[in-house]
Order: C-alpha cells, then sequence, then structure tokens
C-alpha cells in the first residue's frame, strides 16, 4: 500500500475504455484507481486540477532499448518493455529481477526475457524462471531466429508458460548487413540493401510456426505492405497475432536518409511512400495494435560516423504521443483508438492491470494537452541522447503531468 | 584538341560548389567547365617539362582510408605537377578504430591547415560526413559503393577526346554495378551529358531499381553491346561481396567476359574503356585490353592526371583569391 495522500484529478476529459471521451475525474487510492466519472475530491485528498484537458492512462511501451526515465516521463510513459538486448543480455533470471526493479518507484521496467542464451538464436534460455523473476512477455531481441526448428520450439514452450514471443520480422539471410531498404534511394546512396520482403518472408514463417504451436506471437515492428497483408489475414484465421509499430514508419520513408541522415537509420531501415502509407491503413483498419517508442538512445560516438557503421535506432519516447497525435488530428483514428494504441493494447500483451481508466486498475495516469504546439529539438531533449529524426519539426501533444501509482511523478522539462 | 563547349559565367559562378564529394549535385555546364579546364593540364602534361606553380605554397593532404595504388598515385602527380606540396596519409581500414577516429582524423588533417583534402574511404557516405566538418575543400577519391567522381570525370574526358561528343552517345557498362562507385558516379555523369547508357550484369550484381537513375538495364552482354559506342568494363569487387554472387570466375567470364567476338557486336569503331585495375582473362580478354586504338585504358589513366589537376586548381581558387572566385 501506498504512503502516499489519496489523489483526485478533476475538471478533466477522461479517456476510457472502449473509447469514450467524457468530461469528468478520477480518484485514486493506495496505487490503484478507486473511482472514474463524477467523482468530487474527498477531505485529506490531493486534488490535481486538469483544466478541462485530458486525463489518459499513462503509456505503456513495448520494445524499449534503454531505461531512459526523463524521456520516458516527458512522453507520457510510465511502463515500459525492456528489451533484452543489454549488456550482459537478460537472459538469466537474476538480471531480469534486477531490471525489473531498476525504474520504481516511479517507473515500471517490465523486462522481456531472451528467447535464447546470449541471444544467439540457438539454445532456449531459461523463460520459466525468468518468469518468475519478472519478465512479461518473450524477446528473440535484434536478431532474428534463423533456425526455424528452434523458433517452433521456442513458440510452442513460451506459449506454454503463458507469454507471448516478441520477434523481428527480418529474413536474416537476405538482409545480412543491409542498412537500408533495396530501391531507388540506396541505390544511388551506394548502401548495402535489402529488399523490403524480406519483412513479409519472416512473417510467413512465424505466423505458420504461431499456428502450429497454437501460441501468441507479436511482431514488434511490422512496416511493409506485404508483411501486414500477411497479418491482416492471419487475424482472420484466428492465429494469436498482434503486432507494432513506431512512428517513424508512419511518418517517414526513406528518402528521410539522404544526405546520408544516421539519425534516419533505424532498424528495420525505413521504406518506400507506399509502405509508410500501407502501415497508415494498417493503424486505421487495426491491423496493427499498438505504437511504440522503440526508444534508443544513441549519442555522437554510435551515430556521428558514415552510414553503414552508425548504429540504428532513434530516441523516440518523447514524440511518441505527439505523433500519434497527428494521426487523431489526420482522422486516421480517434482519440480513444489512440490510448488502445499506446496503453491499452500493450497492457494486455503484457498482462499488466494499467493502461486503462477504470476502478481496480493500477493508478498510472496522464493529463494530455493533446494540441499543444512544440517544436522537437534534438539539442534539447530528455532523452539520454538527441538522435531524432524529427529534429526541428513542428508538433502538437504534451503531458502536463504525470502520476505513477497515483502519485505525481516530476516531469523534468529539457532547458529551452 | 576539343574547343570549350559552353560560355561560363564568370569567374566563381562556373563552379560554385566547395569541393567535389559527388557528379550528384553537379550541373552539366559544370561538368564540362572542368572538363574545359583540364585539356591545359592534357597539353602540359605531355610536354617536356610538366610544372606549373599554380599551388605553389599550399598543401594538400591525401587521406586514403582505403588502399589505392593508381588514384592516390594520380593525385599525388596532379598535385605535384601544380606546385603543391603533397602528403599523404595512408590508412589501412584495419588498423584504425572506426568511427568517432574518422572525425578526429578529419579535425586533425583541419587543424594542420589542409589547403585541400582528397579522401578515399571504405564507407559510403564518409566523404560527405567529413566534408562537413572541416574548413578546407575536400575531394572525393572514392567512397564505398557512393561515388567516385574524379573517375567518372576521366572517363568523360577520354570519351571526348576520343569521340565528337555525347549526345546520343551508347556506352555499355558492364561488371559489378551493385559495389561499384565507378558505375554510379559514371551514370550520373554521362546522362547528364547526354549520353545514352546501358548497365549489364547478372541481376545479384544489379542494384534496386537502377533504372530510374536513367540507364537501360540488361543481363545479357551481348545484347548490351549491339550498338554500343563504348564499352566500359568494371572489376568484380570480391573484397565488397558478402555471401556468393556468382558460380566462379570462368563462368562470370563465359557470360560477361569482353572477348574479341563479342567487341564485334558492338559498333565497329566502338572502344573499350576499363578503371583499372582489370582483372585480365575473367572480365576482359588481353587481347582487348591490349588493342591499339581501341582501347583506351592508358588514355584514361593519362586524363586521370589532368582531371585532378583541374580539380585541385579550381577548388582551391577561393583560397588563392583568385579574382573572381573569393
Amino acid at each position: 500500500m501506498s504512503s502516499h495522500a489519496p489523489l483526485t484529478i478533476t475538471n478533466g476529459r477522461l479517456v476510457l475504455p472502449g473509447g469514450a471521451v467524457t468530461p469528468g475525474a478520477i480518484r485514486c487510492e493506495g496505487g490503484f484507481i478507486t473511482a472514474v466519472g463524477e467523482v468530487t475530491a474527498q477531505s485529506g485528498d490531493m486534488v490535481h486540477d486538469a483544466k478541462g484537458k485530458l486525463i489518459a492512462p499513462g503509456l505503456v511501451d513495448i520494445g524499449v532499448f534503454a531505461i531512459d526515465k526523463p524521456a520516458f516521463h516527458f512522453g507520457g510513459i510510465t511502463r515500459a518493455a525492456l528489451m533484452p538486448d543489454q549488456n550482459p543480455p537478460l537472459d538469466v533470471p537474476a538480471r531480469v529481477r534486477f531490471a525489473a526493479q531498476s525504474g520504481k518507484p516511479d517507473f515500471w521496467v517490465h523486462p522481456l526475457a531472451a528467447a535464447t542464451q546470449n541471444l544467439e538464436g540457438e539454445k532456449l534460455a531459461e523463460i520459466a524462471l525468468m518468469r518468475d523473476a519478472g519478465a512479461k512477455a518473450v524477446a528473440t531481441g535484434r536478431q532474428w531466429i534463423g533456425n526455424s526448428g528452434t523458433m517452433l520450439r521456442l513458440l510452442q514452450y513460451a506459449g506454454m508458460l503463458g507469454m507471448t514471443v516478441c520477434t523481428r520480422a527480418e529474413d536474416g539471410g537476405l538482409v545480412g548487413k543491409a542498412v537500408a531498404t533495396a530501391g531507388e534511394m540506396a541505390t544511388r546512396l551506394g548502401l548495402p540493401a535489402a529488399p523490403a520482403e524480406a519483412e513479409a518472408l519472416a512473417i510467413a514463417r512465424d505466423l505458420t510456426l504461431a499456428q502450429m504451436a497454437k501460441a501468441p506471437i507479436h511482431f514488434r515492428k511490422v512496416t511493409t505492405a506485404a508483411g501486414l497483408d500477411l497479418i491482416r489475414t492471419a487475424k482472420t484465421q484466428g492465429i494469436l497475432v498482434t503486432c507494432g509499430v513506431t512512428p517513424a514508419y508512419f511518418m517517414l520513408s526513406d528518402l528521410a536518409v539522404s544526405g546520408f541522415r544516421t539519425f534516419a537509420h533505424l532498424s528495420p531501415p525505413l521504406r518506400s511512400e507506399d509502405d509508410r502509407k500501407a502501415v497508415i491503413a494498417a493503424i486505421a483498419d487495426g491491423t496493427i495494435d499498438m505504437i511504440v517508442s522503440g526508444h534508443d538512445p544513441r549519442g555522437p560516438e554510435d551515430k556521428r560516423l558514415p552510414f553503414t557503421d552508425s548504429t540504428p535506432g532513434m530516441a523516440g519516447a518523447e514524440t511518441l504521443l505527439p505523433l500519434t497525435m497527428s494521426l487523431v488530428r489526420d482522422g486516421v483514428i480517434s482519440l480513444g483508438r489512440a490510448f488502445d494504441l499506446l496503453a491499452a493494447n500493450p497492457a494486455k500483451l503484457l498482462g499488466v492491470n494499467a493502461g486503462r481508466l477504470e476502478s481496480g486498475a493500477e493508478a498510472d495516469i496522464a493529463v494530455i494537452d493533446a494540441d499543444r504546439p512544440w517544436i522537437v529539438d534534438s539539442d534539447k531533449m530528455a532523452a539520454s541522447a538527441g538522435n531524432t529524426p524529427f529534429d526541428k519539426q513542428p508538433v502538437q501533444g504534451r503531458v502536463l503531468a504525470l502520476f505513477k501509482g497515483g502519485v505525481a511523478v516530476k516531469v523534468k522539462v529539457p532547458k529551452a | 584538341m576539343t574547343s570549350p563547349t559552353y560560355t561560363y559565367p564568370e569567374g566563381r559562378a562556373a563552379f560554385p560548389h566547395r569541393g567535389l564529394v559527388g557528379i550528384a549535385g553537379l550541373a552539366p555546364h559544370e561538368i564540362h567547365y572542368l572538363l574545359d579546364e583540364a585539356e591545359q593540364w592534357v597539353e602540359l602534361n605531355r610536354s617536356a617539362l610538366k610544372r606549373s606553380e599554380v599551388l605553389s605554397g599550399l598543401t594538400i593532404i591525401n587521406a586514403f582510408f582505403e588502399n589505392s595504388t593508381r588514384t592516390l598515385l594520380s593525385f599525388e602527380i596532379a598535385g605535384k605537377r601544380l606546385g603543391a606540396d603533397v602528403v599523404n596519409m595512408l590508412v589501412a581500414q584495419s588498423s584504425v578504430k572506426k568511427g568517432e577516429t574518422l572525425i578526429d582524423t578529419a579535425m586533425t588533417l583541419n587543424a594542420m591547415r589542409a589547403d585541400a583534402i582528397v579522401i578515399r574511404h571504405a564507407s559510403s557516405g564518409a566523404v560527405q560526413l567529413i566534408a562537413g566538418k572541416v574548413d578546407c575543400p575536400v575531394l572525393n577519391a572514392g567512397d564505398g559503393q557512393h561515388e567516385h567522381p574524379t573517375q567518372a570525370l576521366l572517363d568523360a574526358l577520354t570519351i571526348r577526346h576520343a569521340k565528337r561528343g555525347f549526345n546520343g552517345l551508347r556506352v555499355t557498362i558492364c561488371g559489378d554495378i551493385l559495389h561499384s562507385r565507378v558505375a554510379r558516379s559514371n551514370i550520373l555523369c554521362l546522362t547528364s551529358l547526354g549520353a545514352e547508357v546501358r548497365v549489364c550484369a547478372p541481376p545479384a550484381l544489379m542494384p534496386a531499381d537502377i533504372e530510374r537513375m536513367n540507364v537501360e538495364v540488361f543481363h545479357d552482354f551481348d545484347a548490351a553491346l549491339k550498338g554500343a559506342d563504348v564499352v566500359m568494363m568494371l572489376r568484380l569487387q570480391m573484397e565488397r561481396m558478402q555471401g556468393q554472387f556468382i558460380p566462379s570466375p570462368r563462368e562470370y567470364r563465359y557470360l560477361y567476359g569482353l572477348s574479341l567476338d563479342r567487341l564485334a557486336l558492338a559498333e565497329p569503331d566502338a572502344l573499350v574503356m576499363h578503371p583499372g585495375p582489370m582483372n585480365r582473362g575473367i572480365e576482359i580478354d588481353s587481347n582487348v585490353a591490349d588493342l591499339a586504338g581501341r582501347s583506351l585504358i592508358t588514355q584514361q589513366v593519362e586524363m586521370g592526371v589532368a582531371i585532378r589537376m583541374a580539380c585541385l586548381d579550381v577548388l582551391t581558387r577561393n583560397a588563392r583569391r583568385v579574382e573572381g572566385w573569393q
């Protein structure tokens, strides 16, 4: 039980499960939401006036590469599933247990257990022991598991343990050491490139394996029309599949790498304009279940290099919310659906009692001004590094206050 | 030999670029300007006393992060014939840590107040990265699979000496297009000058969407040769290949080697070029490489020095306070 006073957030617009957005208030006690809707503060409560802004669930992120609390808090993220690609990797229970504690009390880290020992894609790691040490799902890591037999056994085993396997959708043989998607841009720049079909190829195999194993599978980033088509069909066939994407793939195409811009060096690489539009369509029609940050802060030592030598990844925690809000403003999705994508669906995958504003859920709450304009500036990020491909881009949507377990989190705003 | 094709804007407006990172971004008249500027150096190089003092007192650093013999030598001779102090910095890729070191090395060269830096690097885009960090002009001597602009310019100069012009000229480039910066720069340069460029390679060695660079794509070498005025052969870049791209050199030669019989499929006066180093007996037969009057391979080397002299001269005019270039 929390020793903090109960919290009542008043005078806001509640983003409710099911998508309704209604005026109201919310009360929390002992770290949990106790009442939603027409609520009045009781004596002794901490009262926060939302001043008519959105009261939304704290964002739940899946597949981040670093615990970068200032960036997550700035972005309204209260929980994040940490990739096992740490140094050393999260492939033994002790490291998982340590990682699970590493964000508390104001941020919760949900470690993703490494699927294989040392993430080498060969021998299964001790997934059951890691589950009981706090891992909420399993991840194959940055690498694709090339051995189909290993992948099948992994899906069967994790499925038995009630854990989803989060995988990467890129056929390793086709990708090799590619750093770009094959096409005019990569050809002009002379960058090692792999065909976009590498994604659909990997998804086709893994969907078949998931169907054989009758086990849940999650593709962390699906970025091509062909890959999304496979998942759309698989969902109608009852395969237990979910998938996510980061805003980069609905905001940018491979044009962004022109001039060898390493901040646009991502994994998987940015795709064609047609694929970008397919991602937006898949968000609209429900094929994509979640939008995540893929947060991977990288300093000059990893990014101020020739493109092929640079490390892929972007600092995405701060721009996740505003870039998703752009889809709301463009009429692609409703406000309610935005928070399904950002909070409810990821929480469901992890099996955590959060991501939605209802009595009994943990009181992770963000007060958000969905329209507030600001300009992304890679020199003034809350993140530990400013590697964003959205530098100098005007966006809308900002977190005004954040509560983890009903307790206010101090959101550090970088100096302007 | 060839009279100037254009009248150019006065002074710096004729070539307003700070450095030479690639052919991409150069207007056709800027390419012609460099070719025309090179003509005086062709003549000088053919004279007894091959010496100018145009760059006297200037320091040129050739920073080669990737092995090179002919390009390095060509740049060194070009600088010395113009009277510059030329320093070579040869850094085998293996012995230098990549990364920050590259920028640090560039900053070091910059601090030594070089007047021009010539860079070769194994990674595409490395030269552009350095060009953004130093104060002096940077010349790209080949970056990864991206560009090798002076090679394209010297090839264009060689063609211009041997043929009347570029309009409608059919040039077939055959070989490892995928890994070739020479191919990319030549495609950009030749199409910009009005030539019709064909590229020929097996599918595995052909980059995606290359036709978007205004070239015609062939996999059948015989078909690609029909009607060609110039045949440009490229080396197989085994060192850049990850995985197997062709079954064997013997089989590659069978499909893509330039023999006398194959050359007969091209125009009767078709010219043969190769940027070197050649793999005789693989992509080009010896009797083709040495075919007098048809093979331009040694002329290419000769034009290379003149083109590099022209680039060094033009790009240092601002620093030398040449009238109209400040």
